[in-house]
């Protein structure tokens, strides 16, 4: 059990200080950077654009089992 | 299931959105239950409270070396498998190992300079974990100068191989070379040298910063997707304004 940190204690808090700053820092920027990159592609889509593969998915929708049920009733 | 499903990145994105949290909440359950044993680990006979800068340094130091593995092995994932996902891992990889070649490299000037009387030496092992966080700068540059993602990842890919030799230099330096720094006393074919009242926490630091790591990476290879899909719109649109 620690009691004093001895005549190196500044040594030693400054390197769990760092290893923190590495920690938080890392974790801040993936987070930010997330926040922004989600930001972008959602004012991308609203603008219309949209990836190949959305745009055949919302073709192929209406043309799946269900959808196509639906159809046949209405 | 596994990498012929994760190579799908709407099924990967799914995958991490899922597991980012739970993982989240586990790295901060280990890191509080690793600092606790930290602090009722007993002090070293000769190098007093100043061997507690080890359950920092050690972890750090390691991760170093795992992430470039990663790497590595995501690079031939690029060159030989030509997995969709192989380079979004290592570019993403890239930027946290730096941080912990970084780290590794602080604590151990903190740590040498109360035991060695010097903050820095150009010893074998010290001079080649300086070279990996040169070789990190270097490929992180390397994939901002190139703007083509696909000529970037072969370029990125070909570095990452070329650098992975260096790995067991920095492994084998202490014993291959006469170093200041001490050899090693984990990892050895006899066992570990190191004593059971340390050896518990020094685990369980390791063990919270790898899964620190994982958490991190899933993050930045989500982000990295998330990049290339905004890029790939630009393009689109750039295309449609032509």
């Amino acid at each position: 059990m620690i009691t004093s940190l001895g005549p190196y204690a500044g040594f030693i808090l400054l390197s769990y200080g760092a290893a923190t700053l590495a920690a938080l820092g890392l974790t801040i920027w993936v987070v930010l950077d997330h926040r922004r990159l989600k930001q972008t592609l959602a004012a991308l889509e609203a603008r219309g654009l949209t990836r190949r593969s959305a745009r055949a998915a919302a073709r192929i929708a209406p043309e799946t089992p269900m959808d196509a049920k639906l159809e046949t009733q209405a | 299931m596994l990498l012929a499903d994760l190579a799908n990145p709407t099924r990967f994105l799914a995958l991490a959105g899922r597991l980012i949290p739970w993982l989240a909440g586990l790295t901060v359950v280990l890191f509080a239950g690793g600092l606790a044993l930290v602090v009722r680990s007993p002090a070293d006979y000769l190098q007093g409270e100043t061997v507690r800068i080890m359950y920092i340094h050690v972890p750090a130091a390691w991760l170093s070396m795992l992430t470039y593995a990663v790497m590595a092995v995501s690079a031939l994932g690029t060159l030989v498998w030509r997995h969709p996902l192989a380079d979004v891992a290592a570019r993403a990889a890239a930027p946290i190992g730096a941080t912990f070649t970084a780290l590794a490299l602080v604590t151990g000037s903190l740590w040498g300079r109360p035991m060695w009387g010097t903050y820095w030496e150009w010893d074998a092992r010290l001079t080649s974990v300086l070279v990996l966080f040169i070789m990190y700068l270097g490929l992180i540059a390397l994939w901002r100068t190139i703007e083509d993602p696909t000529r970037g990842a072969r370029a990125a890919a070909i570095l990452i191989l070329v650098g992975s030799v260096n790995l067991p230099i920095i492994k084998f330096s202490v014993d291959w070379w006469n170093t200041l720094h001490q050899p090693a006393s984990v990892f050895r074919i006899d066992g570990p040298t190191i004593d059971p009242t340390m050896l518990l926490p020094l685990a369980a630091m390791a063990l919270a910063f790898t899964v620190l790591f994982v958490t991190l990476h899933l993050a930045a290879m989500r982000n990295e997707i998330l990049r290339r899909r905004i890029r790939a719109l630009g393009l689109t649109a750039a295309g449609a304004v032509r």
